[in-house]
């Protein structure tokens, strides 16, 4: 377990410093997960279960971590009571036809193709 | 009274607030619609918030204080390319639905929001600052500093397109009949970016592979191509 955090810990230095010193728009986390992810498909050898167990724990608190991001949410400022009202109705009106016209494509396509279909239920 | 809240304090509150709400949760498994509206992404910030206003803290304060969870946030996405790799040979057989899914996604998102918003009348700000919505957080605020949106708003609106992704999704998979983990995760990592993807890992494995895939390409291709819409639109 140590090792493997110390792995991710390892990476997402790595990926800070090539982000801040490149110039690429991309932050330095996701870097550091391309970067893995490579590495990861590149071996030859097994994933290292201590690898495994650290990526699990952090994963498995994933919702916990971005709970003082969503504090935020209720504390912003910068625009009037009004604004912020209509904002919320066009996000919320956006992501709910997004999300129903995005998965009705996908599942249309995946239709296509009925001999991957038989796959899902592994 | 404010002289013994501690850093400490303020990130044991997010703790605590979070085990409430994470035992809410788990108590209202049985009901689908229930238990969605009851995530805990929804009721901690919500109890925090509370707190927060009842004891006078301002937020940078409690930001502050809880910059630990920000920075494993960051390790965390890391972590992702483990269930990426483990899923990889699903995600390789099916390369062509995935990226047809994600190009028309990423644009949905980008293009409906534009609209929802100009028909409602809203100002060239705000129409800059909605835009990014769908992409994960670090992605969205260098995103709307480019094309002239405002950082604040922005974070506030990714952060709230996830949290109703990640509770109306399923709901809305339910509706639609759709079964597949495949295409649950994907579209919640497209539309509802880490959020979504912290969702999508309740359902299995599977789904929050397919989440991840999702949220890294949404941020990369919208990153690419949104400068150009919005500069196709104010123009």
């Amino acid at each position: 377990m140590l090792k493997g955090l110390l792995v991710l810990l390892l990476l997402q230095g790595v990926g800070e410093v090539i982000s801040h010193y490149s110039g690429i728009p991309i932050p330095g986390p996701v870097i550091g997960m391309i970067l893995l992810f490579t590495a990861l498909q590149l071996s030859t050898h097994t994933l290292p279960t201590e690898l495994g167990e650290a990526a699990h724990l952090m994963i498995r608190w994933l919702s916990l971590l971005f709970v003082p991001a969503c504090v935020g949410f209720f504390f912003l400022t910068t625009t009037s009571t009004s604004q912020w009202l209509a904002i919320a109705g066009v996000v919320v009106l956006a992501t709910l036809v997004t999300i129903v016209v995005t998965a009705t494509l996908m599942n249309r396509l995946l239709a296509k193709q009925p001999e991957l279909k038989t796959e899902k239920s592994s | 009274m404010l002289t013994i809240i501690t850093p400490a304090l303020l990130l044991l509150l997010t703790f605590v607030a979070f085990s409430i709400a994470f035992w809410l949760y788990n108590t209202n498994k049985a009901r689908p619609v229930l238990c969605s509206l009851l995530h805990p992404l929804v009721t901690a910030p919500l109890l925090v918030s509370a707190v927060l206003l009842l004891i006078h803290i301002d937020y940078s304060e409690y930001r502050h204080a809880n910059q630990p969870l920000f920075f494993l946030l960051g390790t965390a996405t890391v972590a992702l390319a483990i269930p990426l790799h483990q899923q990889f040979h699903h995600i390789r057989s099916l390369a062509k639905p995935l990226l047809l899914t994600l190009l028309f996604g990423a644009s949905f998102a980008v293009i409906s929001a534009i609209a929802i918003a100009w028909l409602l009348g809203a100002n060239g700000e705000t129409l800059i600052s909605v835009a990014p919505k769908s992409v994960t957080t670090p992605i969205a605020l260098g995103i709307a500093e480019k094309i002239g949106g405002q950082p604040g708003l922005t974070a506030g609106i990714v952060v709230f397109t996830g949290v109703i992704g990640a509770i109306f999704g399923p709901i809305l998979f339910r509706w639609l009949g759709i079964t597949d983990d495949r295409i649950k995760g994907f579209v919640l990592g497209i539309c509802a970016h880490g959020v979504g993807t912290a969702r999508a890992f309740e359902i299995s494995g599977k789904c929050g592979a397919f989440a991840s895939l999702g949220l890294g390409l949404t941020g990369a291709i919208t990153a690419i191509i949104l400068p150009w819409i919005v500069i196709y639109i104010l123009k």
